[in-house]
């Protein structure tokens, strides 16, 4: 297992998606309104800490368990709990977050959940940190720590991000496959 | 990509009765009930956990809202239904219920939901097929349910998260003896940690009951000055056939539920009943639309934990 962001580094790489949300939304009309939606269930602690950081009208967090396209696979059903957008999503300008973009599923379940709220005017799409590995056309607009180039992962290697309050520390870390830890 | 590790999952194919849940399975399915709460209230009520599979409505016995609310909660989840209802001579033409399960599996079908007025068809179909069954009512047995809609709508109105439910005293008034209900809601309650009173006339209230940890007692009037909650069952005029009572208006005069009775209980006492309502018999009319009667948000909640059901239910394998 490596550590390849300690809390000062999470919280330097937090610190540059906020900035470079915050450029984005300066450069748009300053008619938009903006909200920070958070995938869980790390997605959703990072909008938190995001919307610290930026103004927003709106913070929601986005439960993607029912919208998975993995459901008929072997395996028991993933926790559902609840969507938590006690705003109307039609017309905004949306930034999802997630920690850590791979495939694109949980992103390409996340915005169809989305559409099911109402029609948002754009989605924006910001990841702690993109390790490539894509399944589906996505891009993130703003990425924190880019392990997404051919050399940075051998394969097999996971990525962990740690985020408090859900996890007892703010880490990011690459374990080989197999190795696995109690996630809190 | 990350995942929430949990040691507990979800282990049941069936949903037969509750008194074959655990008290994690119970929180468990009702936590995920929570989950879909929120999907009948926003814009576009549907989402696609079910879609491409198939559940197959197999009432032998008349039932309308039961039967819409497990219909809209399949829809809800974008599986496809199919009904078949109707006396028994008319679904089975004669043949064992057995045949008729298999029969009906053969289309195809991932879920059947039964409903039968013989305690223990439930369990026959799920001995007889490979799909999940769900029962929505058996005899005199469980409508498992029901029961958890119930605790459900308790546990939210007393805002008990968890639903650990101690310290939470319950009345089930009523047709004890005949009311699947009742079992349902007795076996969750005890199992949750609530102190359940059954309450009805003797013809009505076997003192078996007391075995299983209810306190018993034929006087409504007792009861209503230390309970949070009184769950006033329907008269089934349909499954009363001797002369349990000797007339309607008697019933209603020593176990109706009326505004001077409601004024002698706790404050917040919350009401409940499972409907259809025989008004002024079980619960006065002015009872039923005041402010203590949950059993409009108890309809609610019916889709939300029959939605967490279907999808529980399809996501075992073995």
């Amino acid at each position: 297992m490596r550590v390849v962001a300690d809390k000062a580094r999470v919280t330097g790489l937090i610190d540059n998606l906020a900035q470079a949300i915050k450029q984005d939304m300066a450069a748009m009309d300053g008619q938009s309104q903006w909200a920070i939606v958070g995938i869980r269930s790390r997605g959703d602690v990072l909008a938190q800490r995001l919307a610290e950081r930026i103004q927003v009208t709106h913070v929601g967090t986005l439960d993607i368990a029912l919208y998975r396209d993995d459901l008929s696979e072997v395996g028991p059903q993933p926790i559902v709990r609840t969507t938590d957008i006690p705003f109307d999503v039609d017309g905004l300008q949306v930034v999802l977050v997630d920690d850590v973009l791979m495939s694109g599923r949980s992103i390409r379940a996340a915005l169809q959940s989305l559409m099911d709220l109402g029609r948002p005017r754009r989605v924006w799409l910001s990841v702690l940190v993109d390790r490539g590995g894509r399944e589906f056309p996505i891009q993130p607009d703003h990425v924190g720590l880019d392990l997404s180039q051919a050399d940075v992962l051998s394969s097999g290697e996971r990525v962990d991000v740690f985020v408090q309050p859900t996890d007892d520390r703010d880490e990011i870390v690459i374990r080989p496959s197999g190795e696995t830890e109690q996630m809190g | 990509m990350s995942e929430d590790k949990s040691s507990y999952s979800w282990p049941h194919k069936h949903l037969l009765g509750v008194q074959d849940l655990s008290v994690a399975d119970i929180c468990f399915l009702l936590k995920t009930a929570r989950g879909f709460e929120q999907v009948s209230t926003r814009s576009i009520k549907k989402v696609p956990a079910l879609r491409g599979k198939v559940v197959a409505n197999l009432f032998f016995e008349d039932s309308t809202r039961t039967r819409s609310s497990f219909t809209l909660a399949a829809s809800r989840l974008s599986a496809d239904v199919i009904d078949l209802s109707g006396r028994d001579s008319s679904i089975s033409k004669g043949e064992t219920l057995s045949d008729t399960a298999r029969n009906i599996e053969a289309m195809g079908v991932d879920v059947i939901v039964c409903r039968h007025q013989l305690s223990g068809a439930a369990v026959q179909i799920a001995k007889s097929v490979r799909c999940s069954v769900i029962n929505a009512g058996d005899g005199q047995h469980e409508h498992p349910t029901q029961g958890l809609l119930d605790i459900y709508t308790l546990a939210m109105k007393l805002g008990r998260d968890t639903f650990d439910l101690s310290g939470v005293t319950v009345a089930i008034v009523g047709d004890i003896a005949h009311s699947r209900v009742a079992r349902s809601n007795m076996y969750g309650l005890l199992k949750l940690g609530a102190h359940v009173i059954l309450v009805g006339p003797p013809t009505l209230l076997p003192s078996a009951f007391a075995d299983l940890g209810c306190e018993l007692c034929h006087s409504l009037e007792d009861v209503l000055g230390r309970v949070d909650a009184l769950n006033m069952l329907r008269i089934q005029f349909e499954r009363l056939t001797s002369q349990a009572f000797p007339s309607l208006r008697e019933y209603a005069a020593y176990f109706g539920l009326t505004s001077e009775r409601l004024a002698r209980a706790k404050k917040d006492v919350i009401v409940m009943h499972p409907g259809p309502i025989n008004r002024g018999v079980e619960v006065d009319s002015d009872v039923a639309d005041g402010p203590c009667s949950v059993i409009l948000e108890q309809v609610a909640n019916g889709l939300a934990v029959r939605m967490a059901t279907f999808f529980l239910v399809t996501g075992v394998d073995t």
